[in-house]
């Protein structure tokens, strides 16, 4: 807990908060904080992934088009007859097949991530719009039912969500391949030297991200219960976002999955909820978004400075 | 008795360079070997071979009798050969007993939750700790231990894997003497226990109290080899230097005149002793001393590039203190950084552009392409690089001594009084390099002031006026025309290490 107060995202996340508050009445609301939460599930999932990429001193640039080629290749299946766990799991399995092919690509070929997940971004993105031939697709009630279900009177997209925090928090934190993603992130040619296998270590990374790409990818998608041609366009940044604002550096080595990611997540969704709640300007979303997550990660930054770490 | 290491001829080659050639050097169990020789001498070239960061292009190793050819530091550490690099190779965001055991960490439980066995790395970790006579928590972050705390984890590490063989490079550089006592206790300990240590480094009364047998490396051949005994400190030095001074410094006409050009007075950097020194007009003044020993540093902050904590910086007369290196530039200041591919050239940029790169404040606003390429082609012209249609060719196409001469080119367009010259020659062969004096010559004849700062002996003989001798951040000596020699050169400039 002590690492929650110094994480400067939780007191951008507390002033925020506060803002909405005072704003709007509905905003401190259960049912709209509950709202919040599950909102925050679909992007917190993906950038959990992200963080991972992250932790290496990577980046994926394709999350948001593998959400989209996996909702597209399961609004096919199901539209052309397919029960709907089967579309699930086809478009669960879009996602490492991506991440595979990032992390080869990036091993085996020497690619900087930057690069190959760029270009992925668009071939992946083409190849949804290939097969969904650009239509929108509704999806069948059964799949919005994912998303409203309630175990244990929480929510399945909660539920899935932390499962994949606590899960990814428990492979950083207590397993050798958590340990050895810090160390290549830290210094990968210092990682050969000490004997790491650091091109196995990229390419799990990688596949790890894309899974968590689909997962997040088929929690929005029951949310929506629809695949439109947009479908997760410009997610990377949301995901990016809110592993930077939990504290991920873009040099690797440092990170967090919780609290980090959690409070990411939920700081990016609470400021579209509270804009939506008070009845913003759509047009002023990313402005007010992008000037969230600047001033968290300005404030990361002078942390590090006072402290004499790296900036 | 099988020897632990067994090199034969052993050779490794960077560029078509052969950096090592026909080593053949054995170590036997229980021993500890001392590796010395000049930097660039291929000290750390030789155990990066032993230890599987390199792979050797000629010769063959055996180890405990066995063939030895590792393709990589994890099978190098399989088979017992544990490097300690000068520069270490922990994580600090990662714990001391994660260090320890990077490469196999144990683990416990079944395998979907199979999870580090945090107690039986703990005990491990304190088990190997205990045998460096650390007394530090295994749990502790990294970057939270000093410099010798940190060289006693990487020799755990080491221990901890099993080494056979234990190969320090440098290791007390930045350990206080206490730390470095401590370190020299576990050597001899690490012997008494059968294995084997080979000992890199420049202080050379550390090397000969605490090594059974010394290697002495020059321009990457072993010129000797023999136990300790036979060897004192004055013909250590002397077998380290002992090169014929090569045909390529050619003779310069003129001398320096009294007139000062670059006057640094007691200027301070932090952490560092002030140094003061002067250039005159058509003066070479050469800067000797070891790797570390703080000479780049203080072109930097000569250059504006670090912070300076006080004193001066003059030239022509003028401060510089207040001055951005950009403006040090418009002023008249060069520095030939020791790192071409880093930070002197655009590998990839047309030579054209390059070149012209420092001088284009001089050029106003707007370029002119025409008269650019022609103040090149000139710059060109006196350095000597004639390599067809510059603005076809890039950095990257050209030889070591090629990219040097446009880099010299480069800084020449920018019109400077003084010319600071970090390492002009590494990687340069031996044509390239006496065009390169050359073109030093003709420009001091013109009238600059240089400041040469180089690793090599013969080259600050063979071009200086002057020669100072600096150490731990100061300048320890200064050798004028008449006395100049390079086995006192070499003994001053490690002199500032034993201390």
């Amino acid at each position: 807990m002590r690492d929650l107060l110094t994480l400067p995202a939780v007191w951008v996340l507390a002033a925020v908060a506060a803002v909405f508050a005072a704003l709007s009445p509905q905003f401190l609301t259960a049912g709209n904080l509950i709202n919040v939460l599950i909102q925050s599930s679909a992007v917190g999932i993906v950038a959990t992934g992200m963080t991972f990429v992250l932790l290496t001193a990577g980046i994926d640039l394709s999350v948001g088009s593998v959400m989209f080629l996996g909702a597209a290749v399961c609004g096919v299946l199901v539209g052309g007859g397919w029960p709907w766990w089967a579309g699930a799991v086809a478009m669960l399995a879009v996602g490492p097949a991506c991440g595979l092919l990032h992390g080869l690509a990036i091993t085996r070929l020497g690619l900087t991530p930057f690069v190959v997940t760029l270009s992925s971004l668009f071939v992946i993105r083409g190849l949804g719009l290939w097969v969904s031939r650009t239509r929108a697709m509704n999806l069948p009630d059964d799949f919005r039912q994912l998303a409203t279900e309630r175990v244990l009177g929480v929510p399945v997209p909660v539920w899935l969500f932390g499962v994949v925090l606590l899960a990814s928090q428990w492979v950083v934190g207590r397993t050798r391949f958590g340990r050895h993603v810090l160390a290549v992130g830290h210094d990968a040619a210092a990682a050969r030297k000490a004997g790491l296998d650091v091109g196995g270590v990229l390419v799990r990374v990688y596949l790890i991200c894309g899974a968590c790409a689909a997962l997040g990818g088929l929690v929005a998608l029951a949310q929506l219960s629809a695949v439109s041609p947009t479908f997760g366009r410009d997610r990377e940044f949301d995901a990016i976002a809110a592993a930077v604002l939990g504290g991920a550096s873009l040099f690797g080595g440092r990170g967090n999955v919780l609290p980090g990611v959690l409070v990411g997540a939920v700081t990016i969704q609470t400021v579209y909820n509270g804009l939506n709640l008070i009845d913003a300007d759509p047009y002023s979303y990313p402005v007010i978004t992008g000037g969230v997550v600047f001033l968290a990660v300005l404030a990361d930054s002078l942390r590090n400075r006072l402290r004499g770490g790296r900036p | 008795m099988t020897p632990r290491v067994e090199l034969r001829d052993v050779g490794k080659q960077f560029a078509g360079v052969w950096v090592l050639r026909g080593v053949t050097l054995t170590v036997p169990p229980g021993a500890v070997l001392g590796l010395v020789g000049e930097n660039g001498a291929g000290k750390s070239t030789l155990m990066n071979v032993l230890a599987g960061v390199h792979r050797p292009d000629a010769g063959t190793i055996r180890v405990d009798g066995a063939d030895y050819a590792p393709r990589s530091p994890a099978e190098a550490a399989a088979a017992g050969i544990a490097l300690v690099h000068q520069e270490l190779n922990l994580f600090p965001n990662l714990s001391v007993g994660e260090n320890l055991f990077l490469d196999r960490l144990p683990t416990k439980g079944a395998v979907p939750l199979r999870r580090v066995d945090r107690p039986r790395l703990r005990a491990d970790a304190e088990e190997a700790l205990a045998v460096v006579g650390l007394a530090v928590d295994p749990g502790r972050p990294v970057s939270g231990l000093s410099p010798g705390e940190r060289q006693l984890v990487e020799v755990a590490k080491g221990l901890a894997a099993g080494a056979r063989v234990l190969i320090l490079d440098e290791p007390t550089t930045s350990l206080t003497r206490p730390e470095a006592d401590r370190l020299f206790a576990l050597v001899r300990q690490v012997r008494a226990a059968g294995k084997s240590v080979v000992y890199i480094s420049h202080n050379l009364p550390d090397v000969l109290g605490l090594c059974d047998a010394v290697a002495v490396l020059r321009d990457g051949a072993l010129v000797a080899h023999g136990p300790a005994g036979e060897f004192t400190e004055d013909r250590l030095i002397t077998l380290m230097v002992g090169r014929q001074l090569d045909q390529v410094y050619p003779q310069r006409a003129t001398g320096p005149t009294a007139e000062p050009l670059l006057e640094l007075d007691r200027l301070t950097r932090p952490g560092a002793a002030p140094v003061s020194l002067t250039v005159h007009r058509g003066e070479v003044v050469g800067v000797a001393g070891l790797m570390g020993a703080g000479r780049t540093e203080l072109a930097r902050a000569v250059f504006g590039l670090d912070p300076v904590t006080a004193g001066d910086v003059r030239l022509g007369g003028e401060l510089l203190a207040a001055l951005t290196p950009a403006a040090r530039i418009r002023k008249g200041l060069a520095f030939l950084t020791e790192d071409r591919r880093g930070d002197g050239l655009l590998m990839d940029a047309a030579l054209t552009d390059e070149v012209s790169l420092a001088a284009l404040p001089r050029h106003g606003p707007w370029l002119r392409p025409g008269r650019l390429r022609q103040a090149v082609a000139a710059a060109a012209i006196r350095v000597n690089l004639s390599q067809g249609r510059l603005d076809e060719r890039t950095a990257r196409t050209l030889s070591g001594g090629n990219q040097q001469k446009a880099v010299l080119a480069k800084w020449l367009l920018a019109g400077p009084r003084v010319l600071i010259l970090d390492e002009p020659t590494r990687g340069v062969d031996v044509g390239a390099r006496a065009e390169i004096y050359r073109t030093i010559n003709e420009l001091v004849k013109a009238g600059l002031g240089v400041l040469l700062i180089s690793s090599e002996v013969e080259e600050l003989l063979g071009m200086r006026d002057r020669i100072l001798v600096m150490a731990g951040g100061a300048v320890r000596a200064e050798f004028r025309r008449p006395e100049f020699d390079r086995e006192a050169i070499l003994r001053a400039a490690l002199a500032g290490r034993a201390a």
